[in-house]
């Protein structure tokens, strides 16, 4: 097997006495889909904020292409090849949408001219074309969540890291991301996502891990990850999974 | 390309006013417009469109000032080479704050409050070391010559001051096509977002203050060869950083033309008050306030902002605009 794009090793993150991250490892590879699930509270977000170069984790190291990048600070991450998504979009709100996704663009087109040019390219490819000129702050939350995407691919990422992008979409929204997702994923781009929608992790993703309370608790297929009763039981309580059904494996 | 013209089109009317027969007491009203102005150019490109509000730009201008005015006088270096250092020294002295207060991470009210006691500090020592003058102040010696960058007409320093004007007004339309005046303009909009997608903040923040410095500096270094006079409440005292924010904020902060525009308004307003009132103390300083209230509360991106969108509403035969622009969506 190749190298992984992507390898955590044995992370782990606290905040005070609040163990967020125990030893968590995984790994992205290259050209894939990956997923990475859990309840609310699992510790997703700090785990991507630490791989995105936000936050230093107390222990473990996180290697992004065979190398230690290890709180290295998000900037340096960017111009690696490492893009992320945040959760809560944060777009610059006073800026139109084609400055929003040049600023992206800025970071491989030093000249104006082709940043914006890179941007309304990928606006266009994004389904943004039509809102070019409107300020971000107008936009639904649709095409907020597409911009938050355009502006990460912007930066001709190597891996982009997806925080929920499909949460507060309706589901005919979700149905009409999902290609475009997909799309990014052929054209060379490996994606790491976070997400609660089950509809998109199922038919999006590659291999799936599955964190609860700061540990890799699963891993493997969406197939198998669906059958699996401690994933069952992380969700839904104990002795869920013999309610449910769900295969019982042992640990 | 629209903008560098529109720069040299006002540029370019401003200058013809010494032919109209301006009075001196008109020219004299006009070149500290300008000064302020440049003052402002100076706040507006950290400010306005890197959303650093510093409360301390007198730091730059009293800096600009001082070394203008000390190297003639102590060390008898010509003029213009102390203008050139002043506009220097101002920039280094922008780099050091500007390093200290962006390296600890310093935004909003903290960065502001930490530029005021620098300045505050370089006042308070000013006033008292040797070099300066203490409190006595430095007066730089008459000698009428252009090679000692004084002019026995008020015209040639108000072509001067409408140069650098003229200058500040250029970088800050040149800002906004280039990927620093983008990366900057991230930063204000949100600074997580930028550093997400790859924007060095420091580095561009640092850059950004050693310019703005720079252009407020070479305000001071105006104004110790225009009054020939400099002392520690003149060069760092808060007047200058409250007159420096003023205008870009009146006028449109952000925008190439607001400091012009915000310090023309500012001034008039502050003569009128004393036509009006005598010379009663504070009654500029509350005309000011009564001002920037109703800006911040109706015009929030000042006078420029109300005149693009008053005129919008114009072309559009009254009709409601549809896209209101603005930092607030």
């Amino acid at each position: 097997m190749a190298e992984p794009l992507l390898l955590v090793d044995h992370v782990s993150q606290s905040f005070g006495g609040l163990h967020a991250v125990k030893s968590a490892s995984f790994d992205v590879e290259a050209q894939s889909i990956t997923a990475l699930i859990g309840p609310n509270g699992a510790g997703k977000t700090t785990l991507f904020s630490i791989i995105a170069g936000f936050q230093k984790p107390i222990d473990g190291h996180v290697y992004f292409a065979g190398q230690d990048i290890t709180g290295l600070a998000p900037h340096l991450l960017a111009r690696q090849g490492l893009a992320r998504t945040f959760q809560i979009v944060q777009p610059f709100v006073g800026l139109s949408v084609r400055d929003n996704i040049a600023i992206g663009a800025y970071l491989r087109h030093r000249a104006r001219d082709r940043a914006i040019a890179a941007a309304e390219q990928i606006a266009h490819q994004l389904g943004l074309g039509r809102y070019l000129d409107q300020p971000a702050g107008t936009l639904t939350v649709g095409a907020r969540k597409r911009l938050e995407l355009a502006r990460a691919l912007a930066t001709s990422p190597r891996l982009l890291l997806l925080d929920e992008v499909m949460a507060g979409l309706n589901p005919s929204e979700v149905r009409d991301l999902l290609p475009t997702i997909r799309a990014i994923r052929d054209q060379g781009t490996t994606i790491l996502l976070i997400e609660h929608v089950m509809q998109a992790v199922m038919t999006l993703s590659d291999r799936i891990f599955v964190l609860a309370e700061g540990k890799i608790i699963a891993s493997g297929s969406p197939e198998s990850i669906a059958a699996n009763a401690q994933v069952i039981e992380a969700y839904l309580g104990e002795g869920a999974a013999l309610q449910y059904g769900g295969s019982r494996c042992t640990p | 390309m629209k903008t560098r013209l529109a720069v040299l089109g006002v540029t370019a009317a401003i200058a013809c006013i010494p032919f109209l027969g301006a009075s001196n007491v008109t020219l004299n009203f006009l070149i500290v417009a300008l000064l302020i102005a440049l003052a402002g150019q100076g706040w507006n490109i950290l400010g306005g469109y890197g959303g650093q509000y510093s409360f301390g730009h007198a730091a730059f201008f009293g800096a600009g000032a001082y070394v203008t005015a000390i190297l003639q006088v102590r060390y008898g270096v010509n003029a213009w080479v102390g203008f050139a250092a002043g506009i220097a020294a101002g920039a280094l002295v922008g780099a050091v704050i500007g390093a200290l207060a962006f390296r600890s991470g310093l935004k909003g009210s903290y960065f502001a409050l930490v530029t005021l006691a620098f300045a505050e500090v370089l006042r308070i020592v000013a006033s008292v070391t040797p070099i300066t003058g203490a409190g006595v102040g430095t007066l730089i010696k008459l000698d009428m010559r252009p090679q000692a960058f004084q002019f026995q007409s008020r015209a040639a320093f108000f072509w001067i001051i409408l140069v650098l004007v003229l200058t500040s007004l250029l970088i800050s339309a040149r800002l906004e096509r280039t990927r620093f005046g983008a990366w900057l303009t991230a930063i204000r909009e949100n600074e997580d977002s930028a550093r997400a997608l790859g924007v060095d903040v420091f580095r561009v923040k640092l850059r950004a203050m050693i310019l703005s410095a720079a252009i407020t500096a070479a305000a001071g270094c105006f104004y110790a060869q225009y009054f020939l006079f400099v002392d520690s409440t003149i060069a760092f005292g808060s007047w200058i950083s409250i007159e420096a924010l003023l205008a870009p904020i009146i006028g449109g902060s952000g925008t190439v033309f607001g400091p012009i525009a915000g310090a023309l308004v500012v001034r008039a307003l502050g003569e009128a008050a004393k036509l009006v009132a005598g010379d009663a103390p504070g009654i500029d300083l509350a005309i000011y306030g009564a001002v920037l209230v109703g800006i911040v509360a109706f015009a929030p991106r000042g006078i420029v902002g109300l005149v693009t969108r008053l005129s919008a509403r114009l072309r559009s035969g009254g009709a409601e605009v549809v896209v209101r622009s603005g930092r607030h969506g």
